[in-house]
């Protein structure tokens, strides 16, 4: 089975946001939830460098330790899903998440949080594939498609890659080779404990 | 002819720009490649190694969101994973043992003199009730939060995962808002038994002489003990600093970022699971630790000879009150 990981070639990123505006109509997350974001590091300073980040599906993933219901599971493609039914809005994946990844509906009162939803590297949550349950939970399921990502999908620049890790780690590797320059996979340390040799 | 001149002169002057060009254009070719945008940009490990974060800015409206990186969770997981359940099995397992061979060798402190069947009031209705609201949501707090804790190894194996998100649920309702009355409960207990709970020499005299805990000793005390001053401040200052780590984490971003709640969440259960320990020996010594102890806070009075053995100082100050409210009384209905 593939290792299914995210890449942002910050060289690449424009910081257009297509990805952000693409996730959100894709699952129609609720207002106040982005699933993807993009940040910008230095802003208006030479040197300058946007990322666009999500959930990175990480490698002995942060929040499926600390969970207390033990409501998250690990696909075959390596991707980090949840269920909703199980998940109680305690918010401890968010104290351990690296990336800021898991977010919270304000649904209670002074601002409680609801059930946790995050990235699903649109391959849905526990219900049947492309039911009606699992799209209002989770959003679409294009992985069950057989689609990638729709953030990586739309990327103007194709800066963001979604796929199997060796392969978009090649691609990128190529990518910096033939431009002569690389400012590395942001964040692939962090979630997989190894970065790109270029 | 002259014509002529010019034209050569034309093509004289084109001829040179075309050598320009040519001789320009290697040196426009090799610009490019010794251009590198990265080494100017910032880089993913240099500003990890710098603050242990990286953070920027983002144009959604959750400015919050502009924190790319953080892998300080990691020394969080770590701590609720495995520091938090070593802390928390050692201090109430510990507690429970610890009593446990105290009772089998020591077993129920009794009243030497025997009940006298005299009593008197020893807490009224307002104190009881302050104590057991305050109690009772200590105790569902205690095992809610527990749960969140020793749920996952302990009890999901055995009541499975839809049972236990739904009791895990209901608890976690329970623990968020069952705080305020246990707040306000924590806050009252310190304005109304402030009075008897500022440490004194009679305390240095009770610790050295054992407390009447190890030995047959009855070292004088006024209404509070040394030991029950301990347990004062135990609830006054731990319920103080759970109930303000704790809003921390109910109120998320009110008044800290993440690091802060990461750190809240540290306090919160360390001294938690201290208190748990600690409110143990309490309900201990209030039950079957002690005879007549239960009733001061059951029925609000106490045996007098129990008075007279643990709180013999209050018990004289009473004395001295009732005497004295007596004579008021006397003087006020002159006689008969």
């Amino acid at each position: 089975m593939a290792r299914l990981k995210f890449l942002c070639d910050a060289d690449r990123c424009i910081e257009c946001n297509a990805c952000v505006t693409a996730c959100k109509n894709e699952h129609e997350v609720p207002w106040g939830i982005n699933r993807r974001r993009v940040v910008t590091i230095n802003d208006g300073k030479p040197g300058e460098r946007s990322i666009s980040m999500a959930c990175m599906h990480c490698t002995d993933a942060p929040c499926a330790a600390v969970c207390p219901v033990n409501c998250f599971y690990t696909t075959a493609d390596a991707v980090v899903l949840h269920s909703k039914d199980l998940c109680i809005g305690c918010g401890y994946c968010f104290y351990a998440c690296p990336f800021g990844a898991p977010q919270y509906p304000k649904v209670g009162n002074f601002g409680s949080r609801g059930k946790m939803d995050k990235c699903t590297f649109c391959a849905g949550g526990p219900e049947a594939d492309g039911s009606k349950a699992e799209y209002e939970k989770y959003g679409a399921n294009r992985l069950a498609e057989g689609k990638l990502p729709l953030c990586a999908e739309m990327c103007s620049t194709k800066s963001l890659l979604a796929g199997d890790g060796e392969i978009i780690a090649q691609i990128y590797k190529e990518r910096v080779t033939k431009r002569g320059y690389g400012s590395g996979a942001w964040g692939w340390k962090t979630a997989y404990r190894e970065g790109i040799d270029t | 002819m002259a014509s002529l001149g010019r034209l050569f002169r034309l093509a004289l002057g084109a001829w040179a720009l075309v050598l320009l060009v040519a001789l320009a254009a290697p040196a426009q070719a090799q610009q490019p490649s010794s251009v590198n945008p990265t080494a100017s940009s910032v880089k993913e490990q240099q500003l990890l190694q710098e603050l242990n974060r990286i953070q920027g800015r983002v144009s959604i409206p959750d400015a919050r969101s502009g924190v790319l990186e953080q892998p300080q969770g990691r020394d969080w997981r770590y701590f609720r994973d495995v520091t938090l359940r070593w802390i928390g099995g050692i201090v109430i397992l510990g507690m429970l043992a610890m009593l446990i061979v105290f009772y089998l060798a020591r077993g129920m402190v009794k009243i030497e003199g025997g009940r006298s069947g005299r009593t008197v009031v020893r807490f009224n209705g307002f104190e009881r009730t302050i104590h057991w609201m305050t109690a009772t949501c200590f105790i569902i707090l205690a095992i809610s939060g527990l749960n969140i804790t020793f749920g996952r190894p302990l009890l999901l194996p055995l009541i499975g995962l839809e049972a236990f998100s739904d009791w895990s649920q209901w608890a976690k309702y329970a623990h968020n808002y069952l705080s305020f009355p246990f707040t306000i409960g924590v806050i009252v207990i310190f304005l109304m038994w402030i009075g008897g709970n500022i440490p004194n020499k009679v305390d240095v005299d009770w610790i050295k002489r054992g407390g009447g805990l190890v030995g047959d000793d009855h070292p004088p005390a006024y209404r509070f003990n040394a030991g029950q001053k301990f347990m004062y401040w135990v609830v006054v200052l731990g319920g103080g600093a759970v109930a303000a780590t704790g809003y921390l984490l109910m109120f998320p971003f009110y008044a800290s970022g993440i690091e802060g709640m990461q750190i809240a969440s540290v306090i919160h259960s360390v001294v938690a699971v201290l208190f748990v320990a600690a409110m143990i020996a309490h309900i201990y010594i209030g039950t079957i630790g002690m005879e007549g102890a239960f009733e001061a806070m059951g029925s609000g009075t106490v045996d007098v000879n129990w008075a007279k053995e643990h709180h013999s100082l209050w018990l004289e100050q009473q004395k001295a009150r009732e005497a004295a409210a007596d004579a008021r009384s006397a003087a006020a209905s002159p006689a008969e």
